[in-house]
């Protein structure tokens, strides 16, 4: 198919945002400055943009420990944001959820999630509304290969195929369910595989490119909205940084040779690469809204540093409605 | 508080005060659905929603595959996205199928999202043996739930109450979870046809007495009433709270009788170790030191499984006949 160009630089500026957002996310973690862990999203960019440049706010996404990037992707500013991870008054769950949790509602940003697998049940219920309300919009799950293997997920998946939610499920098949290789964790080569067990096309794409991810979900979205069901996206991408923090190199449980096999990947250099020979986005564009990102993303970050810390008498508050 | 139950004439099973309450809500609220495994075609298996497919269609009567964690995944899903769930969960034991949906989602989403949720579900489920069950459907396990902050818990005892507390259960927006007694199902008492509410969070002082308070819920409500009988023969006056809402829990209502009578004895079904009992207990005592003749004692299950023989299960289970002689003990 052929994407706009004003859909191919959108599709871009969410992934240097989620790049930017979470390269200095890791710099300021390292340096101590945001406490609890954090769950980084580099690498895996293309996916979040080529799903989100198809959402409005009325549709809803569920997320997971590695959330930010959906957020972004979303429309979250990087002003509560950041202040979200360093648990401060103005962050979007006024410093109760912090990174594992951060979300917003208005978005239709349904939580990232400190449960490997929690998410789709929630995403069903998020879908049924849509049906129960006969809504044009759609819900999407995104989910790891690790998340595959919990219960949550088949249930999920049988009961959206059942009712034919207007559901999309993402796994973001990064290759580790936390420090365990897939071959390790799975039988299966395709997490893909398991949407034939419940009735749904499973498909098989190229995480780390952008557009490749657009078409699929473009499909997909379109037998949701058509009454058709769910489908499964398995995106084949990987993690450049830890499972927690940034340290990417130099870790027992996988090589440095094939971690920077993947980065020749890059999702982002590739797409770069793809606009510049399509003339739509030349080199000297290119790095202008890198730029323009990376200052974006400082004031953000005054803005979590000069935010106010919660008060105290915040603490019961919101426990109950 | 003294619950108004003087409608004249009409009476209903507890059960039946089960589907009159969710049949107001449905017609109340367009944004209520009930799902549930086998609460459409077969209308429930205790017979809770007999009738409501017919009348609502299966958009709103939803019979879900049996998966505990998915179906609590659905509701909170739907709660935060604007509908107003009824959950069943069959019988609380299964609360193990789904517990993170439970403990992690349901019941802490509004907090972790700083407020931005709002999480309006009433799930429905059966606790208590009696009826040679097992281990694994006859359990009493409220205080896994009244452990946990964000989440309501009620435990009616009548029918009356169970129409009332369904009804308030449901136009609250938060989670709340109805723990109903499966012995208790073919009770009768008197309900009013029309819908009302019994307040969360509110005592009700079912026998009024001078020497000893016995703190209970659910089925063990009636227990207590039946001990109290006895105990009057002996010149032994009790009084008899049934607490209706386990969480919030109405401790004020203990503490003014309690201060009252100077004793108190805690009854449940569930298992005494690490049971409601024990927090009561605490809470009487830390609010309450210098009004008490005697120690706080408690009356609860034994530590074990729930037995499969009825010879067995009789043992096991509290009874008025134990209640009895617990409260006869604060006299010795």
């Amino acid at each position: 198919m052929d994407l706009s160009d004003s859909t191919l630089l959108d599709i871009h500026r969410r992934m240097v945002r989620i790049r930017t957002f979470e390269t200095e996310a890791g710099k300021l973690a390292e340096a101590g400055k945001i406490p609890g862990a954090l769950h980084l999203y580099v690498g895996q960019e293309a996916i979040a943009a080529g799903v989100m440049s198809q959402l409005s706010n009325q549709d809803w996404i569920t997320s997971t420990h590695r959330g930010h990037g959906h957020l972004i992707a979303k429309g979250g500013e990087f002003g509560p944001m950041f202040a979200e991870l360093y648990g401060r008054a103005t962050g979007y769950c006024k410093g109760k959820g912090g990174s594992m949790h951060i979300s917003n509602m208005d978005l239709g940003m349904l939580g990232a999630n400190g449960i490997v697998g929690a998410g789709p049940p929630i995403a069903v219920g998020a879908a049924f509304t849509l049906k129960y309300r006969e809504s044009d919009n759609v819900t999407v799950t995104f989910f790891g290969d690790g998340a595959s293997n919990e219960g949550s997920f088949h249930e999920a998946a049988n009961m959206a195929s059942l009712y034919k939610l207007p559901l999309l499920f993402v796994c973001e098949n990064n290759g580790y369910g936390e420090y365990t290789p897939q071959e390790s964790h799975q039988a299966i080569l395709d997490v893909a595989d398991r949407a034939s067990g419940y009735g749904m096309p499973g498909v098989v794409v190229d995480g780390m490119d952008a557009i490749a991810v657009y078409e699929s979900v473009h499909a997909a979205i379109a037998r949701a909205k058509s009454g058709s069901g769910p489908t499964l996206l398995e995106c084949k991408t990987y993690r450049f940084f830890d499972h927690v923090g940034v340290r990417g190199m130099g870790l027992a449980y996988r090589t440095d040779e094939e971690l920077a096999e993947w980065q020749k990947r890059d999702p982002i250099h590739m797409f770069e690469a793809r606009l510049q020979e399509l003339g739509v986005l030349s080199a000297d564009q290119a790095k202008a809204i890198h730029e323009e990102i990376l200052s974006a993303v400082q004031r953000g970050i005054e803005f979590a540093e000069s935010s106010p810390m919660p008060d105290p008498a915040t603490l019961l508050e919101d426990v109950y409605a | 508080m003294k619950a108004q139950t003087d409608t004249p004439g009409r009476e209903t099973t507890y059960i039946g005060a089960v589907s009159e309450a969710v049949r107001s809500i449905l017609i109340e609220q367009d944004e209520a659905f009930v799902a549930g495994e086998d609460v459409a075609g077969a209308g429930g298996v205790f017979g809770s929603f007999r009738g409501l497919l017919d009348e609502f269609g299966d958009r709103r009567i939803v019979d879900t595959p049996i998966s505990e964690e998915g179906i609590v995944g659905l509701g909170v899903g739907a709660a935060a996205t604007g509908l107003r769930p009824i959950i069943d969960i069959m019988f609380m034991d299964f609360m193990g199928e789904c517990m993170d949906e439970i403990a992690n989602q349901m019941a802490k989403m509004r907090y972790m999202f700083g407020g931005s949720a709002t999480l309006p579900i009433t799930v429905l489920t059966m606790s208590g043996g009696g009826i040679n069950m097992a281990a694994q459907h006859s359990q009493s396990l409220e205080a896994w739930i009244c452990h946990l902050p964000g989440l309501k818990v009620v435990a009616p005892s009548t029918p009356y109450d169970t129409k009332g507390l369904i009804i308030s259960a449901a136009r609250d927006n938060n989670p709340v979870f109805v723990v109903m007694n499966k012995l208790s199902l073919r009770n009768r008492g008197p309900v009013p046809e029309e819908p009302y509410e019994v307040p969360i969070g509110s005592a009700n002082v079912v026998r009024e007495g001078t020497d000893v308070t016995v703190v209970t819920y659910s089925r063990m409500v009636g227990e207590a009433e039946k001990a109290a009988e006895t105990l009057a023969g002996e010149e032994i006056s009790a009084e008899v709270i049934d607490l209706r809402s386990l969480q919030p829990l109405d401790t004020e209502s203990i503490l003014e009788s309690v201060r009252k009578t100077n004793r108190a004895v805690v009854v449940h079904e569930a298992v005494r170790f690490g049971g409601l009992g024990g927090e009561i207990a605490s809470q009487i005592q830390e609010h309450a030191f210098d009004y008490l003749d005697a120690p706080v004692t408690r009356v609860g299950a034994p530590f074990s499984p729930v037995p499969f023989s009825p010879v067995l299960e009789q043992a096991y289970l509290p009874n008025a006949i134990k209640i009895a002689s617990e409260v006869r003990e604060l006299f010795s």
